[in-house]
């Protein structure tokens, strides 16, 4: 790649504010939990991250339930590292809403703020808010449709059957840009990636398991659809999770139980039958698991930014019950290795 | 390739689909695929992430192929087009997913395999489960020839062994060790919440898994 092309790769960081262990280890609080992150993003911050996301979640595993709160809080800590959602759950939520949320963390951050739209594979958030599991197309259809309108930051007029109508309604905070970055994030649904080309948002794909090779005729369709609807296709980015320590085989050990534990409890809700190391294993070796040291790790990344071409990737990272200190020593690693070695590797010839 | 089987229909286009869809034209069958609704909506998802398989409706996916593979939400399945499955082979991939299906207690409980319900809806059809305990990424990643050391198992239930053959000449076909467990009704040990359900091993691990499973009633 040129050092041209290197340089407009973007590295991020990723969390649904999982809650860690301390040093004896016993949990974190829920507000324990969510001051971590903040912790956390400040250092990445300190490291030159690019951008920090923390997606929504209403069970008692994770803390963060409300992202773009959590991200106003580190807005006022932090200078550079963009604030972004992963996802926002909008099928659930009101657009107008997010609009206003988010362009007054815009407006805190000095423009650092960033919408990824979603679906989101869970869904405890639709019982809460009163929607139905069977409007769960026309929800997203709707209120996507919606929120590309707002973005406009002009009086929008609309019409849908899951939300009252609007007439000229012109919606505040506007934003110094006037644009609200905003991203879609996709799971691998093929009506997904059409649904981000057919209003012009760029991709975020979330690749939690297998290679990613997988995606390539994905970022393929995303493209030829662009052409299709007359979008702009921009550059695509990617999630996967990981985990970095000293050596591959710390942090495999470390990872292990807390991915484990992650896994089990949320594949009993699901029926799955409990993760066996050997799979873990395997997801480390060829799949999507970039859990290592710091040369396998950067190796990895290099390798899914080669294959896929994307111009972002972001870390998954503390997923579990995983001890505050080494969540917080990975991002140092990340930052100030990692990052490095992967840029240097994709200048190699 | 199956020497009887030459065209595969699938019915859903989401994640599952797309993938057997893609290993099945891989193994050189012909392969229809269908969405909800107008196959122009996934004209071109199909040309680019399956090129070589051809989008209809679910009807005509339906009556042109040989066998039939179902992967549309479970909770949809009296959308199925019953008629033109009439006197098919038909394979259920589909899963009970409470998040995407809501409350169904038709399609759960320990003493119920949801591709019964689906074959109590079917009456015409020959349905046999398969393929659905693997993740649609393990399907993707984890295909190898006939005798690879390594080759991942997919488990099989049906009622006559006419059907479970065929069934497991395709599953072979597409990349993985047949395993048929029994009739349809021994297909809940397949389904979430089941034996396997998630399981990624070979055969043999996938049969001990399987004896060793007590249904909790």
């Amino acid at each position: 790649m040129t050092d041209e092309e290197i340089k407009k790769i973007q590295f991020g960081l990723d969390s649904f504010g999982d809650i860690p262990v301390d040093e004896n280890g016993k949990l974190f609080t829920h507000p324990e939990a969510i001051r971590q992150v903040v912790k956390e993003a400040v250092l990445a911050d300190k490291l030159g991250i690019d951008v920090i996301a923390l997606g929504e979640h209403h069970r008692p595993d994770f803390s963060i339930s409300s992202p773009e709160t959590v991200l106003a809080g580190i807005a006022t800590v932090t200078k550079d590292i963009k604030l972004a959602s992963g996802v926002t759950v909008l099928s659930s939520d009101d657009p107008v809403r997010v609009f206003e949320r988010f362009s007054t963390l815009d407006a805190l951050s000095n423009g650092r703020a960033q919408v990824i739209l979603g679906r989101g594979s869970f869904t405890e958030s639709f019982p809460l808010f009163g929607y139905e599991m069977t409007d769960y197309e026309t929800l997203f259809e709707e209120k996507i449709e919606l929120f590309s309108k707002l973005l406009k930051e002009e009086p929008v007029t609309w019409e849908g059957t899951m939300r009252a109508p609007l007439v000229d309604a012109d919606v505040f905070p506007k934003t110094e840009s006037g644009h609200l970055q905003t991203m879609v994030g996709v799971g691998g649904s093929p009506q997904s990636v059409v649904r981000a080309a057919h209003y012009g948002f760029p991709l975020m794909l979330a690749i939690i398991g297998g290679s990613p090779d997988r995606f390539v005729p994905y970022i393929d369709l995303y493209k030829r659809a662009a052409k299709e609807f007359g979008t702009e296709a921009h550059p695509v980015g990617m999630h996967s999770p990981g985990f970095i320590a000293d050596t591959d085989k710390e942090a495999r050990d470390i990872a292990w139980p807390a991915h484990k534990a992650n896994f089990d409890r949320i594949g009993k809700t699901r029926g799955w039958t409990p993760m066996k190391r050997d799979h873990f294993i395997d997801e480390v070796e060829h799949g999507s698991l970039y859990i290592g040291s710091v040369e396998t790790v950067a190796q990895k990344i290099a390798k899914a930014i080669k294959t896929l071409k994307v111009e972002r990737f972001d870390l998954v990272y503390g997923g579990g019950p995983m001890a505050a200190s080494a969540r917080l020593k990975m991002v140092q690693l990340y930052g100030e290795k990692v990052i490095p070695r992967v840029r240097e590797i994709l200048a190699e010839k | 390739m199956s020497n009887t089987i030459k065209k595969i229909g699938i019915i859903g286009a989401g994640k599952v689909s797309i993938v057997l869809a893609q290993l099945a034209i891989k193994a050189g069958y012909n392969v229809l695929i269908s969405g909800s609704g107008d196959p122009q909506k996934i004209a071109l998802t199909i040309s680019v992430l399956v090129p070589g398989a051809k989008a209809l409706t679910s009807a005509e996916v339906a009556k042109r192929s040989d066998v039939i593979i179902l992967a549309i939400p479970l909770g949809r399945y009296k959308e199925l087009p019953k008629e033109e499955l009439s006197g098919k082979l038909v394979i259920d991939a589909m899963n009970y997913w409470w998040e995407i299906d809501g409350d169904r207690p038709d399609l759960t409980g320990s003493d119920i395999s949801s591709s019964e319900a689906v074959q109590g809806f079917l009456t015409g059809s020959r349905v046999v489960k398969a393929f659905n305990h693997v993740g649609y990424h393990d399907l993707h990643n984890e295909t190898r020839p006939e005798g690879a050391p390594d080759r991942k198992g997919v488990a099989i239930a049906g009622d006559t062994s006419d059907d479970t053959k065929i069934v497991a000449e395709i599953v072979n076909a597409l990349g993985f060790d047949p395993l048929v467990i029994g009739n349809l009704a021994e297909g809940r040990k397949l389904q979430p919440g089941g034996a396997v359900f998630g399981a990624h091993v070979n055969a043999e691990t996938l049969k001990q898994m399987i004896d060793n499973f007590v249904i909790i009633e």
